[in-house]
């Protein structure tokens, strides 16, 4: 916690991608650049010492991200041994099928909304919880902890939390006399499922980090707003919301890169479903594509468009969190 | 939650802090809740108009239940297994690369580090599609080395230690050095004795990830022969949900329990490495 995020992250981009060697800070790291007595000795050791991991991140992370740009120009069945090269008829298919459409929405909104969820409501708690209260550490735990738990469980309780006949949400929801909207089978209600599922798993995290941030900014900008008598809220949008901007700006690139690839709560909750493409996300789509229709081609091309949206989202955010304001 | 303009004065603040707590305790311990009490509810009990809050009678017997109708205890071997011997390697790649990159000197050292810090862009769906296809093909489905190796290269965590490496104390480093200390002597017994609260963090990022991997084991396991927990629990639930969710519930719980449980007693590591910028584990 001590540690803000952002600075570790801006901070190897800024000198990795200048290609200098410098630490991040001055008076560290300077072992780094002493004259090594034995270079051969060091050599073989780095060899050795880097060869497994870089290795495992070579066949298992880059030989496949080659491959699968090269499958997506591919008609295959991925339990077939033979491909046949269709050039870029499985993109011209992309753009024109009827499917796209839904799923890219479908993906737009899930993000859109977890991403908007995640970022208002763990503000207001970091907000709020910023004070000295009874239960605070309590709270704080209790608020981080479904981000521990693994999304497949998260997922198969939740569906039992939102079932439209036994469920918790219907059980409220009657108490206060309202009826229970069709989860499982209205497609915007299984959208809302999803998305409400996902947000309730992931505020823990931007509320961790929204509360570092607020506890590292400095007080002197709101001793200042507090004698000029801004009243509370004038306060909160003009000064702190403010020095929040760099922790927004990474929170909602980090949440967006993180729920547009969620697989595991959609696959266990609806299969993408109701009704065809009711809540399917284009990373649902890659999987069933590649293993449920057996058109390896196609998923491998979905995943292709996917990949270079989120490689433009990543160097946009690399560039932004360079400059010197951010 | 709609408290915000009542934050006017510290009083109002402090009313707001506290809405803010009832409100915490009810979003996210109400469904923790009312998962743990459905799994130790009887069938009828379960399926009751309205719903009720106290199982009546106590039956603890859906956690019994979860193992007869699945092999649930041999998801939770295998998860055992595949997280830690997961953890260890990776623990171990990610300090020996971060030590390689921080302290060694050797040529192409910063693009080295470059690939190891870009792999972190690239998502697992776009790797899967090729990966499932080669470990397929040698026959690895359904084992523990086809779930295990593509998973074991770690990025997030070498670049965490890498940059714990080269914050340590400059000058202890170059005594350790003078003294004519051998680099992995000094590794040992200089450079890790000073940084066990990231190795702590790191480590416990590495469990979290794994115990909740999905997608991979997902696609490669589909007996209960090497299937870990989150896929089990898919099983159990085609298997049961929707009719009987007592035991989907038991097993639930008894996924979310062992990290609920790590995170419970070492939860300021945890978040630590959790919100150390990471994208993925």
């Amino acid at each position: 916690m001590s540690a803000p995020p952002l600075r570790a992250h801006g901070s190897s981009s800024t000198d990795e991608a200048g290609g200098r060697s410098a630490p991040p800070s001055a008076s560290s790291g300077g072992g780094a650049q002493q004259k090594a007595p034995r270079p051969w000795g060091e050599w073989l050791l780095a060899v050795a010492l880097l060869a497994p991991n870089l290795i495992l991140l070579i066949i298992f992370t880059y030989r496949p991200l080659l491959d699968n740009i090269r499958l997506s120009f591919y008609n295959w069945n991925i339990s077939s041994p033979r491909a046949r090269f269709i050039g870029l008829d499985n993109y011209r298919e992309w753009f024109t099928a009827r499917d796209t459409g839904i799923i890219v929405w479908n993906t737009v909104v899930f993000t859109v909304a977890t991403v908007i969820g995640s970022l208002v409501l763990g503000l207001l708690l970091a907000f709020l919880l910023d004070q000295k209260l009874r239960g605070r550490n309590f709270v704080r735990s209790l608020v981080f902890a479904p981000y521990v738990i693994s999304g497949a469980a998260i997922g198969v309780a939740f569906q039992f939390v939102f079932d439209p006949n036994f469920g918790l949400i219907r059980d409220l929801l009657l108490r206060i006399g309202q009826t229970v909207p069709d989860f499982y089978q209205n497609p915007t209600w299984a959208m809302v499922m999803v998305t409400t599922t996902y947000i309730w798993k992931n505020i823990g995290y931007t509320f961790v980090i929204y509360l570092a941030a607020l506890q590292a900014r400095r007080v002197e900008l709101d001793e200042a707003a507090e004698i000029d008598r801004a009243s509370a809220l004038t306060k909160f949008w003009r000064v702190t919301l403010p020095q929040l901007r760099p922790t927004t700006f990474f929170l909602s690139v980090t949440v967006l890169l993180n729920s547009v690839q969620v697989f595991d709560i959609i696959n266990v909750m609806t299969r993408g479903g109701p009704v065809g493409n009711g809540t399917t996300t284009m990373v649902f789509q890659v999987y069933q594509e590649t293993f449920v229709n057996s058109r390896a081609g196609y998923g491998a091309t979905v995943a292709t468009i996917m990949f270079l949206v989120l490689l433009a989202i990543t160097l946009f955010q690399v560039r932004v969190m360079d400059r010197k304001d951010m | 939650m709609q408290t915000d303009t009542s934050l006017e004065k510290s009083l109002g603040s402090k009313i707001a802090g506290y809405a803010a707590i009832v409100a915490v305790v009810l979003i996210i311990g109400a469904p923790l809740y009312w998962i743990l009490i459905t799994s130790l509810k009887d069938r009828p009990d379960i399926y009751v108009q309205p719903a009720t809050w106290w199982p009546n009678p106590f039956r603890p017997q859906n956690y019994a239940a979860v193992n007869s109708e699945v092999p649930f205890m041999l998801y939770v071997r295998n998860s055992v297994l595949i997280t830690v011997i997961l953890t260890v390697v990776e623990v171990t790649l990610g300090i020996f690369s971060a030590y390689a990159l921080a302290f060694l000197r050797f040529p192409g050292r910063n693009l080295l580090f470059l690939v190891i810090l870009a792999s972190l862009m690239v998502p697992n769906q776009i790797t899967v599609i090729s990966n499932y296809a080669l470990v397929a093909g040698l026959g690895w489905r359904n084992t523990f080395q086809g779930i295990i190796i593509p998973l074991a290269g770690v990025a997030f965590g070498a670049f965490l230690m890498r940059n714990h490496f080269l914050s340590l104390p400059f000058e202890i480093i170059e005594a350790a050095r003078m003294d004519g200390a051998r680099p992995m002597k000094m590794l040992f017994r200089v450079v890790l004795p000073m940084s066990w609260p990231t190795v702590v963090a790191f480590t416990l990022i590495t469990i979290v990830a794994e115990w909740n991997q999905y997608l991979w084991p997902f696609l490669m396991a589909d007996t209960e022969a090497t299937a870990p927990l989150p896929v089990g629990l898919t099983l159990l639930q085609n298997n049961e949900g929707l009719t009987n969710w007592g035991p989907v519930m038991a097993g639930t719980v008894l996924t979310m329990l062992p990290i609920l449980v790590i995170f419970l007693f070492l939860q300021r590591q945890m978040i630590k490495g959790l919100t150390s910028g990471a994208v993925k584990g």
